[in-house]
């Protein structure tokens, strides 16, 4: 699965390691939260980057006490119409400060990379090549978005002030 | 007469496999020949809940002709000629009940 | 009207570019179904029994006349002559190809139109009271805070992927034309004890399966704070509404489970971290798109004037003026509802010609400007009392001047099992025998403002929870049933209706409903007691008795 990170297709350095499986030495891993949760004080003393799998129906906020010992966020797409970890992401950017990769994983095809752009996330495990050769096209498809997000692009609220109001 | 899709498959009786065609929403039959029609009597009719599956199976391996594809209820008229197995089905073959606007 | 400017325009032909090679991809093969589903869903497509169906916001009701002759346009040349309006101030093509579609949508953005979030589980079409900005009735043009809101949710990156659909209706009149009471976010718009507009803002109201009447969850909230409390609703939503079970999925369910009290609380500990934010909505924004709603430029003109006066002694004419004419707030001037329920005809439809018909009448004679109202009608809301009687003439001659708005055959019908695949029993020919039943008009005067809804099945389109007389289709052994509510409303005193008892046939109905209304007649302390306030005092029960004896 392609990985795609500000545009471009990246090698993945983490490696995902399964709940039963040893970590491999000096590696960056990627691990599932119950096994994150439960080895978090011998994870601490760890040399090479933790990156973990929060799952989209545990309350974001209880990441709050390991964001700074976390290399990589992963969200969770468990299919293409659950929208949860777009919440999630907005809320890691926004309200906890978070500014460390956020990947966005799961049922991800390109027809949604534009809205996970715009909710923080600046990594994208796509489901299919072609999606993934299609990136910048997708994510540019729009010149226009009429509402505030996590993302820097101006939106039209503010927009239209610009053409109407001087100085704002 | 939830929508079919969402039943579970019953076969008393004659039934054929339908679904509506990818590019217009066409009304159309599965035929003996492993294609589509819109007219039901090139549709291949089966008697028993095995072969309705297989002939909606084999129907559902290409999602390019035809989408939404399920088992409908058909009965055979005394010379032997098709028809639609229920109302919605009726309807589905011959439109809309009442005159449309015009 | 609220006046597209560049940036709509930009942003709409982007949308059609990228449906085009949506279709494309899905023809091709490089999208499955059940990718492309969500995809066209989201832009209004839905297939149907025998073709796709398009479907077309009208935002907060409210065309323009070359916006309606472009609709009347694609039902003749990518559809088979003809519209259905909707009790979500929509309309709907029902038999339009994928193939055409990008162009059948590119024509109607040309003219600012489009299928966005009409489907799928995103924020959808905002709707309102058909008569706002001319009705006397309001505080404020409630217009202006469907625009904002439509601005703010479309394509919202977060809540693009919601559970389940979400619908917000707004009212700024005290008479709730916009059943607020029975959406996902009802607002109602008013003016504090200060003087200043705020909206009483319900939640988790809704029909279908399971309805509900909307709780109040915040009784004065700053208009100013708008975008930022709905972003906190919407968030609160996305992240704890039900997924595993679809028809437990709607906000109504979560806010049921955990309660009003709890829903609000974290509501409201959602709102206080971001009410400061980029959403908070100046002066200067609110200035900003108010300055964008054009406003017709109306004579100064006295109330009754002569034309209307000597036209009224036409008796026709007169009916017709008392049934379908409404007090506007500019002096000299009307509200006019066009009736898309010609006795016998499919509730809600219009023919592409009268679709012209009446877009030459709002240029003629109401600056331009229709509405579309939730009991699938037409509205021309600025038209001069002068003008009254000419244009009478061109729409009783273009079949359009049926004198029986909010009378018993003025039916809310769904599309029911004559096109739509979740149907279980047909909805439009059974109007149209009820209607017939009625069909003398002066009985149907008798009888009083009486509202009449009918859905094909549970999930509620037309709206039969709320109806006076709720007609609701299941199935009963293959064959058509319909079970009879009686005594719901939609109003500002929302109430869902009360069983009348067992399922009646398709045969039964129209039967049916004349005996619930021949007991009413009877039964009524007099004839300005309505129907449903007869239903109010005495209950179903003597209705019933006095129905099911007869069959
Ligand atoms: C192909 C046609 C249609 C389909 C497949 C469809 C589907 C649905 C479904 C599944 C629901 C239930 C949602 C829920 O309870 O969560 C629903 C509700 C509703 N639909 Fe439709 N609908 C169709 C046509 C219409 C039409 C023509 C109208 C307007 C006349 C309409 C207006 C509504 C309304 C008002 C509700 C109930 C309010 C609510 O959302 O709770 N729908 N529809
Ligand atoms: S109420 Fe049922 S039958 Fe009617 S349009 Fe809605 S889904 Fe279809």
């Amino acid at each position: 699965m392609p990985l795609i990170e500000n545009g471009k297709i990246i090698e993945d350095r983490f490696v995902r390691v399964g709940d039963d499986e040893a970590l491999p030495e000096g590696a960056a891993v990627l691990i599932g939260v119950d096994r994150f949760l439960r080895e978090a004080e011998t994870l601490k003393g760890r040399q090479a980057p933790v990156g973990v799998i929060w799952p989209n129906d545990r309350p974001i906020a209880e990441i709050a006490p390991y964001l700074d010992r976390l290399s990589l966020i992963a969200l969770v797409f468990p299919i293409f119409r659950d929208g949860r970890a777009y919440s999630q992401a907005r809320l890691l950017r926004e309200r906890l400060g978070w500014r460390g990769p956020l990947r966005a994983t799961g049922n991800v095809l390109r027809d949604q990379f534009l809205l996970m752009e715009r909710s923080g996330f600046d990594q994208i495990e796509a489901v299919k090549g072609a999606d993934a050769d299609a990136f910048d096209e997708a994510v540019h498809r729009y010149t226009v978005f009429y509402q505030p997000a996590t993302d820097e692009r101006p939106s039209l609220l503010r927009q239209r002030l610009g053409r109407t109001v001087r100085g704002v | 007469m939830a929508a079919p899709q969402q039943q579970k498959l019953k076969v008393n009786g004659p039934v054929a496999v339908t679904a509506n065609r990818l590019t217009d929403g066409a009304v159309v039959w599965r035929t003996s020949g492993e294609g589509w029609s819109v007219d039901l009597a090139e549709a291949a009719i089966v008697t028993t809940a095995d072969d309705a599956i297989a002939l909606l199976a084999a129907a559902q391996k290409r999602d390019l002709d035809a989408v939404g594809a399920y088992v409908a209820p058909v009965v055979i008229e005394a010379d032997g000629s098709v028809k639609p197995g229920n109302l919605r089905e009726r309807i589905r073959v011959a439109g809309p009940t009442f005159e449309l606007p015009h | 009207m609220y006046a597209y400017d560049e940036f709509d325009r930009a942003f709409l032909a982007e949308r059609v570019d990228e449906f085009r090679d949506q279709v494309v991809r899905r023809l091709s093969g490089a999208l499955t179904e059940d990718e492309f589903k969500p995809l066209r869903l989201m832009n209004g497509v839905y297939l149907q029994l025998h073709a796709y169906m398009l479907r077309i916001a009208i935002p907060y009701g409210t065309l323009n006349a070359d916006q309606l002759r472009r609709m009347a346009h694609v039902a003749r040349t990518y559809d088979r002559g003809y519209g259905h309006f909707t009790t979500r101030q929509n309309i709907q093509f029902n038999w339009i190809k994928l193939e055409e579609l990008p162009e059948a949508m590119a024509a109607l953005a040309e003219v600012g139109v489009h299928g966005i979030q009409t489907s799928g589980n995103c924020i959808r079409n905002v709707t309102t009271d058909q008569w706002s900005g001319a009705t006397p009735e309001e505080c404020d043009d409630p217009r202006i805070w469907a625009e904002i809101l439509r601005q703010y949710s479309t394509l919202h990156p977060e809540f693009t992927y919601l559970p389940r659909k979400f619908k917000i209706a707004i009212t700024a009149a005290a008479h709730d034309r916009a059943a607020t009471k029975v959406h996902d976010v009802g607002l109602r718009l008013h003016r504090n004890a200060q003087g200043e507009l705020g909206f009483e803002v319900l939640v988790g109201g809704g029909l279908g399966r399971t309805p509900f009447v909307g709780k109040s969850i915040r009784p004065f909230l700053p208009v100013r704070d708008l975008l930022s409390y709905i972003e906190a609703i919407m968030r609160v939503y996305n992240q704890y509404g039900r997924r595993d079970n679809i028809y437990k999925a709607r906000i109504k369910i979560l806010v049921h489970e955990i309660g009003a009290e709890a829903f609000a609380k974290a509501v409201e500990a959602e709102w206080e971290a971001i009410r400061g934010g980029a959403l908070h909505l100046t002066d200067e924004m609110i200035a900003e798109i108010r300055g964008r709603f054009i406003y017709p430029a109306f004579q100064a003109l006295e109330d009754d004037p002569a034309e209307l006066v000597e036209a009224l002694k036409d008796a026709r004419f007169a009916t017709w003026y008392r049934n379908s004419v409404h007090k506007h707030k500019v002096p000299g001037h009307s509200i006019v509802t066009i009736s898309l329920k010609p006795v016998g005809a499919p509730p809600g439809d219009a023919t592409a010609d009268q679709m012209d018909v009446v877009a030459d009448l709002a240029d003629d004679y109401g600056f331009g400007e229709i509405r579309v109202g939730h009991e699938q009608n037409l509205c021309l809301p600025n038209i001069a009392q002068k003008d009254l009687p000419e244009l009478w003439r061109r729409l009783d001659a273009a079949g359009l001047a049926t004198p029986n708005v909010n009378l018993v055959n003025d039916i809310i019908a769904c599309p029911g099992l004559d096109y739509c695949a979740l149907a279980n029993a047909r909805a439009i020919p059974v109007a149209q025998e009820i209607a017939k039943r009625f069909s003398d008009l002066d009985r149907a005067r008798g009888i009083g403002r009486l509202h009449i809804n009918i859905s094909g099945c549970i999930n509620a389109c037309g709206h039969h929870h709320v109806g006076h007389i709720g007609i609701l289709g299941v199935e009963k052994n293959g064959q058509e049933f319909y079970q009879i509510t009686l005594g719901g409303r939609a109003d500002e005193h929302a109430q869902l209706g009360t069983l009348l008892g067992p399922a009646v046939s398709y045969e039964q109905v129209p039967g049916l409903i004349e005996d619930v209304v021949d007991t009413y007649m009877e039964l009524r302390a007099g004839p300005h007691e309505l129907f449903i306030d007869t239903v109010a005092r005495l209950g179903v029960e003597p209705f019933k008795e006095r129905v099911y004896a007869a069959h």
